[in-house]
Formats: C-alpha cells, sequence, structure tokens
C-alpha cells in the first residue's frame, strides 16, 4: 500500500539527511535492508496510533531542535561502581575516556570496526532482533537506526562477566543528532550487566538488540538525566531463551521528549522478564514508555512496574502489551503503571493492553493516576518535616516500588542517590 | 505554655461551626485533661492547633509561649515544640519508620537553628527509647505504622513524642483501641515525659487513662465548648454518672 504523501515526503525529508555508512558486504546489505524497511512503513506521523499520546515530530525532522547543555556539577551516576566503562560524545566512540575494551568471560568491540570485518558473529544478528520487532506494531525509527547507526558496542558474553559495561552518553553540541546501535549476545548460561547513563545528544535514537540463549541472564540498568532539552528514542529488543533472565530499570529525570520502547519475546519455556521505569518529570517534560511483550513459551513470567511523578504540566505516557499467543500456557504477565500528579495541570495517558489465546494463563494490569495523599503529608509535616521535603518522601515511597525492581544492591543504592539528589536540588 | 482564647472554628468547605468558643490555658509544667462526648469538638481542637487543612478560624486566638501559632505552618508549630499524637495515626507506604523520624528530628533541630544528629547518635538515642515503649527494631525498620496493631500504632507515636522532645504535647484518644497492658505502656511513656518545662493536653473519651496519667486539671468538653473545669475528681463523676447530668446543667 502506498504510504500516504506527506509521510512519503516528511519520511524522504529526513532520509536525505542521513547516508548509509560504509562497511564490508554484509553490512552494507543489512543497512539497505533496513533502509528498505523505513521506505516500506514510513518515518511515524502524528495520525499514527502508536503515536497518538507523543507527538514523534521532533524525532523525525531532518535535524534536531538545539538542546542546551546542562551545566550541572553532579558527579555522574555509577562512578563508584566497579566496572567496564565506555563513553560516547554525541555518539561518537571517546576513547581516551573509555577504558580498555577486555574482560574475561566477554568479547567486547565497537560496531564500527566489526562493521568493516568479512566475518563476526554480529552479522547474524544486527537488525534481526529488530526487525521480528515489528510485528505485529511497526517501529520505524528503530528500523532507520539499524540502516544508519554509526556506531555502537557489540558484546559477546560467554561466561559471567566480571563487572558491569557501563556505557555513558555525553553531550557536547547543542545541535548533535546521534544514532547508536548495539549488539547484545549471551550465550548459553552467560551473565552480563549492562549500565547506561547521560543524556547523549540533542537528539538521540537507540537501538540495543538483546538476544539472551537458554539460561542466560541479562540486566539492565541507565539513568536518563537531567540534560532537559534533549530528546530522544531508544529502543530495546529482546529474544529470551529457555530459564533465560531479562531485567532492565530505567530511571529518567526531565528530558523534553522521550520515548523509550522495550520489546519482550519469549521463545524458549520458562523464561523471566522484568522491565521497569521510573521517571520525575517537571514542566516541559515528555516521557513515553512503550512496552510489547509478546509470550511465545510456556510458563514465562513477565512484569511489569512503571511510576511517573509528574508537575508543573509535564505529561506520562504509557503504552504496555502483553501478548500471549496460543500455546503459551502457564504464563505470568504482570503490568502496572501509575502516575502521581502533584498538579493540576499534569497529565498520565495510559494503553495497558492484554491480548491473550491461552486458556491457562494469569495476567492482570492496572494504571492509576492521583493526587499526593494530603493526610500524609500533614502527618510529616506536623512532625517537623517541611512541605516540599514530606513531599519528596512521598514521592521516593511512590518510587520504591519500580525501583525495588534492581536486583543488585550497589547499583540500586546508586540510583536512589542520584534520584534523591535530584529532588534535592530541585528544592533549592 | 498554651493559650486558647475564645476560639471559633468552621469547616472551610461546608457552613458548619464546629467550635464555638474555646477558652483554655495550660501551664508549663501540667498535664489537662479534656474529656467529652464523641463529636464535641475535641478532636477539631487538636487538628485546629496543629495546623491541619480544611478549617477555618473565625475568631480568637492561639498562643503558645505568647506566639500566634495559628499564623503558622505545621512544621514551624511542630519546631517550636507543639506536638500532636493522632488519634488515628497514618499509614505511609514506602516511607522507613526509621527515615521518617531521623528526617523529623533533624528538620526541627536545623529550622531551630541546632546541630542535626549524626546517623550513629541517632540510632543509639531511637534504640534506648524504643525499647523502652517495647518497640522492636523490626517496627522500626516496617514503613510507618503500615500493618502495625492498633496498640503499636499508638506506641509509635508516644516513641515520636519521646524522639522529638516537644514543649506542648497534644494526645488525642491515645488510649483507644488499647488494652490494659497496651495502655500502662502508653501511659508509662507519657509519665516519663513528664517535666517542668513540658505541657500535657490529654483528651480521652473514657476517665480510665486517668488513673495512669493524672491530671492536674479536667475539662469537660461539649458542642464546641468547654462547659466545665475542676479537679481529677471530674473525671471520676464523668465515670460515674456519665456526661448526661453536665450536659444539661449546661443547657439549664
Ligand atoms: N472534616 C470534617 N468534615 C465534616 N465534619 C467534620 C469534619 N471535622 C469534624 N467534623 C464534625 O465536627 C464535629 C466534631 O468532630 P470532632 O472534632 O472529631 O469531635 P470529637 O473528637 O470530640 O469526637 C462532628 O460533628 C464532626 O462530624
Ligand atoms: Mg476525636
Amino acid at each position: 500500500m502506498a504510504l500516504p504523501q506527506a509521510k512519503l515526503d516528511m519520511t524522504e525529508a529526513r532520509l536525505a539527511a542521513l547516508s548509509l555508512p560504509g562497511g564490508a558486504a554484509w553490512a552494507t546489505a543489512l543497512r539497505e535492508d533496513a533502509l528498505a524497511r523505513v521506505r516500506v512503513m514510513g518515518l511515524p506521523g502524528r495520525r499514527d496510533e502508536y503515536w497518538k499520546y507523543t507527538d514523534p515530530t521532533t524525532l523525525t525532522q531532518p535535524q534536531p531542535p538545539e538542546a542546551a547543555l546542562f551545566a550541572g556539577d553532579e558527579t555522574p551516576v555509577f562512578g563508584g561502581l566497579d566496572r567496564l566503562k565506555i563513553v560516547f560524545v554525541d555518539g561518537v566512540f571517546d576513547a581516551e575516556a573509555s577504558d580498555d575494551l577486555s574482560m574475561a568471560g566477554i568479547e567486547i568491540d565497537r560496531l564500527e570496526d566489526v562493521a568493516k570485518a568479512d566475518i563476526h558473529w554480529v552479522k547474524d544478528l544486527y537488525g534481526v532482533l529488530e526487525t521480528r520487532g515489528q510485528v505485529p506494531v511497526q517501529r520505524p525509527l528503530a528500523a532507520l537506526n539499524t540502516a544508519f547507526a554509526t556506531d555502537g558496542i557489540v558484546i559477546r558474553a560467554t561466561g559471567k562477566a566480571e563487572k558491569p559495561v557501563s556505557i555513558q552518553y555525553l553531550h557536547g553540541s547543542t545541535t548533535s543528532d546521534a544514532i547508536l546501535h548495539h549488539v547484545i549476545k549471551v550465550e548459553e548460561g552467560a551473565e552480563l550487566t549492562v549500565l547506561e547513563n547521560g543524556p547523549a545528544a540533542a537528539r538521540f535514537n537507540k537501538v540495543m538488540e538483546v538476544d539472551v540463549a537458554d539460561g542466560g541472564r541479562f540486566n539492565h540498568v541507565r539513568t536518563q538525566g537531567r540534560d532537559h532539552q534533549r530528546r530522544a528514542a531508544t529502543h530495546i529488543f529482546t529474544r529470551l531463551g529457555q530459564e533465560s533472565v531479562f531485567k532492565s530499570f530505567t530511571l529518567t529525570a526531565n528530558g523534553m521528549l522521550t520515548r523509550n520502547e522495550c520489546i519482550i519475546e519469549f521463545t524458549g519455556d520458562d523464561g523471566v522478564a522484568h522491565v521497569a521505569g521510573a521517571c520525575v518529570g517537571d514542566g516541559d517534560f515528555h516521557h513515553d514508555d512503550t512496552v510489547f511483550v509478546t509470550h511465545d513459551a510456556v510458563n514465562c513470567e513477565s512484569r511489569q512496574v512503571f511510576k511517573k511523578v509528574l508537575r508543573n504540566g509535564a505529561t506520562g505516557v504509557f503504552q504496555g502489551k502483553i501478548l500471549v499467543k496460543q500455546g503459551a500456557q502457564k504464563t505470568d504477565g504482570y503490568q502496572i503503571s501509575q502516575a502521581l500528579l502533584l498538579d493540576d495541570d499534569s497529565q498520565f495517558l495510559a494503553k495497558p493492553e492484554l491480548e491473550i489465546y491461552a486458556d491457562d494463563v494469569a495476567c492482570s494490569h492496572g494504571s492509576t493516576s492521583g493526587a499526593i495523599d494530603e493526610t500524609s503529608l500533614f502527618y510529616l509535616r506536623s512532625r517537623g518535616v517541611p512541605e516540599s521535603e514530606a513531599q519528596d518522601l512521598l514521592v521516593l515511597a511512590f518510587l520504591a516500588e519500580a525501583i525495588q525492581e534492581i536486583e543488585d544492591d550497589a547499583i540500586a543504592e546508586d540510583i536512589l542517590d542520584r534520584l534523591r539528589a535530584w529532588l534535592e536540588r530541585r528544592r533549592k | 505554655m498554651l493559650t486558647i482564647k475564645n476560639l471559633h472554628v468552621k469547616l472551610e468547605d461546608e457552613d458548619k461551626q464546629i467550635l464555638k468558643g474555646v477558652d483554655l490555658e495550660v501551664e508549663a509544667g501540667k498535664v489537662h485533661a479534656i474529656m467529652g462526648p464523641n463529636g464535641s469538638g475535641k478532636s477539631t481542637l487538636s487538628y485546629v492547633l496543629s495546623g491541619r487543612d480544611g478549617y477555618e478560624v473565625t475568631d480568637g486566638s492561639a498562643t503558645m509561649e505568647g506566639e500566634d501559632i495559628l499564623e503558622m505552618e505545621p512544621e514551624e508549630r511542630a519546631a517550636a515544640g507543639l506536638f500532636l499524637a493522632f488519634q488515628y495515626p497514618v499509614e505511609i507506604p514506602g516511607v522507613g519508620n526509621m527515615t521518617f523520624l531521623r528526617t523529623a528530628l533533624n528538620s526541627q533541630r536545623k529550622a531551630r537553628g541546632e546541630e542535626e544528629l549524626s546517623a550513629a547518635d541517632f540510632l543509639k538515642m531511637i534504640r534506648e527509647k524504643a525499647k523502652a515503649l517495647k518497640i522492636d527494631a523490626d517496627m522500626l525498620k516496617r514503613p510507618v505504622n503500615v500493618g502495625f496493631s492498633g496498640g503499636e500504632k499508638k506506641r509509635n507515636e508516644i516513641l515520636q513524642m519521646a524522639v522529638l522532645e516537644p514543649k506542648m504535647c497534644i494526645l488525642d484518644e491515645t488510649d483507644s483501641g488499647l488494652d490494659v497492658d497496651a495502655m500502662k505502656l502508653v501511659a508509662d511513656g507519657v509519665n516519663a515525659l513528664r517535666d517542668e518545662g513540658r505541657s500535657f493536653l490529654v483528651i480521652t473519651h473514657y476517665q480510665r487513662l486517668l488513673d495512669h496519667i493524672v491530671p492536674d486539671v479536667v475539662h469537660i468538653m461539649a458542642n464546641g465548648r468547654i462547659i466545665k473545669t475542676g479537679g481529677p475528681e471530674l473525671a471520676l463523676e464523668v465515670e460515674k454518672n456519665g456526661y448526661a447530668d453536665l450536659l444539661t446543667e449546661e443547657v439549664a
């Protein structure tokens, strides 16, 4: 079916501002395939059902709107952890600031390098999970990413990684437009934690494909910080083998536009996937969590926990779907999305969905939004806690359920510290 | 310590007058009790004094050590030394009891220009005070009042009072829902805090609490007013004859 002219024009205008990166024949072929997918789908527009609550215009226009840099003196999160650090500045790899890319139990390379090699394991995975994730809902920005990503990190974990891989995205130019694509392969029984933090660029399009083989474990924790004018569209595509575990948590503070999509597919029995997010938005803030979980195996557990604190006209969006295919018996699917609205100007738009074709499953979902509890607030104040601090205590309490999803205590504490610091800074 | 003059209070959203001219003077170091039938305005008085929203003072004044407290924010009243043990303590999921207590204490200290207490000093202090009230470590770790029994909640209120060391303590039906042993524990906690510089306003529906916390003065409140004031014997009279006689006296 031909695309409407306006969509076609918009898509071509964006494509005209980009050029396919060079590389080995396999890489070029995969990128051309992805470009063809983009042309078939067209980039997302305001009228698309999947973008009903989030205006994609600034994500698809040829150049990003300018984004001022955030002058902050806070030390980046995860700094106190023993980790392997990889730094990108405006989407460009920074070798100086990065650690040596070697660690026992895992292989780490840069996409830019391996895309030039004739043989590399990544050629069987690059864009594969993204392509699978285009059905039943189209995600053209992810295909655009596969076509035009200039760099990224490719990781193959064959054993238990001794420390987390921590990818830090710095933002140095007010007009930067970064496209990064990471591919992660967790082999049978292997274990890996990936941390991400930082604003990345004025506009950031990031895809992370994560293939977890039988018995593998993948942990992901990220923060998206206060660099306020940034815009980002991120996708995580994951395919989970038998008895594998996938956990992902995101903390977001501010950002004019953030769309975080997470697409999870269970292909082996007895898998576990938890995806959680906590966000605090103030003012000109739009934050969208879009999750799609497909159960296509028996006895898998999926859990989505999203909490948003919104004030001064901020907008939060949650679109979460659990699809249980025929035969995916004993599925345990849970989904909760909640917003704490600190004033009447802020809004939370939620679309929780269940689609179930198996008869022996336990799925539940709930979505609520509400104001701060005045009785609790008064109780705290009557003990001498100033109003703004009392409110923050209640905000932290509200977000706790999402933060508890972080498995590693040290990382969770780091996240909490960061959140407390953000709240405290806001009070001053 | 606390001086209330001709206090008139109505509900903010409704045209309903609840306090209709309350006069009360609690001297430093004294324990005053307020008794009265349900609905007479006792809790309203305690809420208005501690600064809860939803009420409008239409006339009269309330001062603590000469300072107008009605103009202050609730947290300012607390820092100035006012404390209300709630009739219905509030459950706050997600906020740890310890965090709550430490934040409260240090907020008050900060407001008074005093140094904040370190985590270690705080821990030591809280352990001692909790022990006296038979509050175990587990209760301290749990979220504020969540899953606490009625008695545990009331003990937790007294613990907060012991930690914050206020000058003017208002106890709103702290005895309700307590069995005899729990009441004894609470009363001991209160008595341990009795001091020349500290005053108490003990609101209760029944006389039995006053066997344990012996008041200096007893007031009877009905229909938004103090209708009678006397010594501890007034409480015994109420216990024996109920409020009916007093109320008729008032009408007559
Ligand atoms: N927020 C409120 N909304 C409606 N009525 C109220 C409110 N607060 C108090 N009242 C009414 O005021 C009167 C006094 O209540 P209260 O102060 O709780 O009495 P007491 O503590 O002596 O039992 C009652 O008639 C009660 O229903
Ligand atoms: Mg009452």
